[in-house]
């Protein structure tokens, strides 16, 4: 029984010694985890912003895009973080009314986003466009059109995202919806039969697809420079959609009345100067909204080009979301 | 002595308060809700639907088996290795469910050992994950073991007249099973089939993992999704009652026709039974328990070869990990003792109700509220806890507390059951002595009941800290960054596909989960004779 007690004490004590914190004061992040992974932006942008603030970022990884969104709801005014990082266009005014956050006071006039920025509160960081990317080696024809995804041979999987969970499931959703408008519930019942799983978040959704579980997934135009650059190998590509392709601005924002609520400014105006953006093409793989130190890398040019991108505004997605996100569980639980 | 039913009462007003508090907190957020509408989306009808169906089709896959590796076991008495294989199907039971998930992914999975198999006989290599058959190969792994752990008894309750009647009769195999075997097992089938349906019914991590999307949810799984996902708190409130709802016309049914499962097993003696020499019967049996021991065995070694060959260095060099066992150990430590504590003073009560007030009804119904906790899901009452407490607490902030408290009424049942039985005989055998010596209070406790009930006190104990240890229903509610259990922190690293580093640490979750349960085991319930 001492013993026992012994070990129990001992397990308390690891526990409240692991609680204690450091003085220098700490900026909090909530972001996505592929994001603060060893080959994302997170480690190369923290040093160089430690590097000027003289604080410590402690980043908070979840699922992905669409989880924050949940997370801050559920923690609500209590919530540890300082900034949120990984929003998108399509969460932005749901994320606003929740008036945890508080204005940028930046000015943005500079910056090369392809839609026109007047939102006050947050921050746009990168933009891509969502793309079904293909194992070239298994699907010699891939689909030419969302159409031909749709409707095509269903022994062929494809990897998605969950809508609720993540931003690029999101972002799929959405497209289906653009593209099929009414019809989408019977797209989606169509398309359920092609679906291998239904991952959380990108970075599932993608490690499943390189490890050959599947010879499609829904990722970006800007993925396959990853593998031409990093891995050099042309394998995986993007197949360019005859409809366009939907459009993603990923965004941060910071949380109002945190204790670093300065810090965060400071992050936020970091976050838009080249020692954060020259990170962004070849590390988190998306298009930089400043210009880079020496030009995007010469392979972004062999990426697919959208002949049309598609996007609802904020308002548009913040009125319909839970009722398509309904919709989506509807025609796929079937 | 009225001090005797203090501790029993305690217990059950604490119980009370918690699934009180909990359904509290479902039926207030539940006020604002739309029956009927939710009722009729299709979505809610085929979380139902799926959620019946695979409960039931895991429940064939696992008893239908369980029986014919029962019987080989019956008919081979004394074959080496027996015991240790009887030993290795309790593993399951305690076994964190993602550890065993892992070893399924690992054996079923793409390139799985079983898919290599197929290749080899020139079959196409199949997907099996993330699908209803991986819910149903996992459910059978860890249900197998256990339907043929209770159904063995069976074999021991034939008296050994039976046998050399049967063999006087010169009764064959056949023979044998349906006229002796089949009326006895007909008895225990039900009960065994609803323990085992029920598992699989509340199953979590299980459909979490391997169900792969929204076309084969549970309700648990909808439930978690709703409140993690969505923020859709009335969406996951109604899901909880539904799953109460059902788990309790299941639970009321399955009493009308179930009857005891004896869950000790009686001794194990030789069986003279007519077809124990054939030929054929011993190709039949050795095949079968061939099968059994590879079903559950490869998974196992599977995880431990991947662990061993894994990155080790990195994992183990890594702080995260150190603080995740450190509060799995904490937690798991401070469940089993308070299940452990409420499971006796429950029990102290009821021997009272029962050997000293001639009140057996009171008695037996205190001991089914504890064990009716079963019928309640963790997450049904996380989620009845999180609406309750989110609008006047930080939920997040006090999440490991109430993974400890879940956990340790989650254990109940499990007390009850293994503490019970030899509480009421040390009652029953000692109650006059005691009282014609006098000895009651703390001397009666250290003096009796301590060293005759300590075995059974560190067995419920080590059971009920092991089985917190492997929970991740609740903390994947409540779990943050700051309070990553390590069942949390193998979750994650599964869900990112870092299959490698997730190898190591279900090894070291395995290790943590069966060391802590030899430890207890043996500290607390001392090395006397069992």
């Amino acid at each position: 029984m001492l013993r026992f007690l012994l070990l129990f004490a001992l397990a308390l004590g690891l526990f409240s010694a692991g609680a204690a914190s450091a003085e220098t004061p700490t900026l909090t992040i909530y972001t996505y985890n592929s994001f603060t992974s060893e080959w994302g932006p997170g480690p190369a942008v923290t040093k160089a912003f430690e590097a000027t603030c003289a604080c410590k970022v402690d980043w908070v990884a979840l699922e992905d895009g669409a989880a924050l969104l949940s997370r801050l709801q559920l923690e609500g005014k209590d919530t540890k973080a300082d900034l949120v990082l990984g929003l998108d266009t399509s969460l932005t005014a749901e994320a606003t009314a929740t008036g945890l956050f508080a204005p940028h006071a930046l000015d943005l006039s500079h910056l090369k986003v392809p839609i026109a920025w007047t939102d006050p509160v947050f921050v746009p960081f990168d933009y891509g466009y969502f793309a079904v990317v293909y194992d070239k080696t298994k699907l010699p024809k891939p689909p030419a059109s969302l159409k031909e995804l749709v409707e095509g041979d269903p022994s062929q999987k494809i990897v998605l995202e969950d809508p609720r969970s993540s931003t690029p499931g999101l972002g799929f959703m959405l497209w289906i919806k653009e593209v099929y408008g009414d019809q989408a519930g019977a797209a989606w019942t169509k398309l359920s039969p092609r679906i291998l799983t239904v991952s959380k978040g990108w970075s599932e959704a993608y490690g499943l697809f390189t490890q050959g579980e599947a010879p499609m997934v829904l990722s970006y135009t800007t993925s396959p420079a990853y593998h031409i650059i990093e891995e050099k190998t042309d394998k995986y590509a993007a197949a360019p959609f005859a409809e366009g392709h939907y459009m993603q601005v990923e965004v941060a924002g910071r949380i109002a009345g945190s204790p670093e609520s300065d810090l965060a400014g400071k992050f936020l105006a970091f976050m838009i100067s080249p020692g954060f953006q020259d990170q962004i093409p070849t590390t988190n793989w998306m298009y930089p909204v400043s210009d880079v130190t020496g030009g995007l890398p010469k392979e972004f040019g062999q990426l697919v080009q959208p002949a049309k991108s598609l996007l609802f505004t904020p308002e548009e997605v913040a009125a319909h979301r839970k009722q398509w996100i309904d919709e989506w569980l509807q025609a796929t639980g079937q | 002595m009225i001090r005797r039913l203090v501790p029993g009462t305690l217990t059950l007003l604490l119980l009370g308060l918690v699934i009180g508090g909990a359904f509290a907190g479902l039926v207030r957020a539940a006020g604002t809700v739309d029956y009927g509408g939710f009722l009729q989306s299709p979505y809610a009808r085929r979380v139902v639907t799926f959620t019946i169906w695979q409960a039931l089709l895991s429940t064939l896959l696992s008893v239908g088996p369980a029986v014919l590796v029962a019987r080989a076991l019956a008919r081979r008495a004394a074959f080496p290795g027996r015991a240790l294989l009887l030993r290795l199907f309790g593993l399951p039971l305690v076994l964190p469910t993602l550890v065993g998930i892992l070893g399924v992914v690992a054996i079923y999975g793409q390139a799985g050992l079983f898919n290599r198999l197929l290749a080899g006989l020139g079959v196409e290599p199949h997907q099996f994950l993330y699908s209803l058959p991986g819910i149903l190969i996992a459910h059978a792994f860890f249900n197998l073991p256990l339907a043929t752990r209770l159904l063995l008894p069976v074999w021991g309750a034939i008296p050994g007249e039976t046998w050399r009647l049967a063999t006087q009769l010169g009764m064959r195999s056949r023979h044998v099973f349906r006229l002796i075997e089949w009326p006895l097992l007909r008895q225990v089938l039900p009960g065994v089939g609803g323990i085992v349906f029920m598992l699989c019914f509340t199953s979590f991590a299980v459909v979490l993992t391997l169900g792969g999307g929204p076309a084969n949810s549970t309700i648990e799984v909808a439930l978690y999704q709703a409140v993690r996902f969505e923020f859709d708190l009335g969406k996951a409130v109604q899901f909880a009652l539904l799953q109460v709802a059902i788990c309790g016309i299941l639970v009321a049914a399955g009493q009308r026709f179930v009857s005891d499962v004896p869950l000790t097993p009686a001794m194990q003696r030789p069986q003279d039974r007519p077809d124990v020499a054939g030929w054929g019967g011993r190709i039949v049996d050795t095949a079968v328990l061939l099968a059994a021991a590879a079903f559950v065995l490869l998974p196992l070694a599977a995880v431990l070869r991947h662990g061993l060959a894994g990155p080790i260095h990195a994992v183990i060099a890594d702080r995260a990990l150190w603080l995740a066992v450190a509060r799995s150990l904490a937690v798991a430590v401070a469940a089993g003792l308070l299940a452990t504590a409420a499971g006796w003073g429950l029990l102290l009560t009821s021997r009272e109700l029962r050997l000293r007030r001639y009140r057996p009804r009171a008695a037996a119904t205190m001991e089914t509220v504890a064990s009716l906790v079963l019928v309640v899901s963790p997450l049904v009452i996380g989620t009845g806890l999180f609406a309750l407490l989110s609008p006047v607490a930080d939920v997040f902030a006090i999440g490991l507390v109430l993974v400890v408290a879940i956990n340790a009424i989650m254990g109940l049942p499990y007390v009850v059951r293994t503490l019970g039985p030899p509480l009421m005989r040390v009652g029953e055998q000692h109650d006059r002595l005691c009282a014609s010596l006098g000895i009651a209070g703390w001397n009666r406790l250290r003096l009796v009941e301590w060293p005759l009930l300590r075995r059974p006190i560190g067995t419920a104990f080590a059971l009920t800290a092991a089985l917190a240890v492997g929970d991740l229903g609740v903390i994947a509610l409540f779990g943050t960054q700051g309070t990553t259990t390590l069942p949390l922190l193998l979750y994650q690293r599964m869900a990112a596909y870092q299959l490698d580093a997730a190898a190591v640490t279900a090894v070291v979750l395995a290790v943590l989960c069966f060391g802590l349960f030899a430890v207890i085991e043996r500290g607390v319930g001392g090395h006397g004779p069992r």
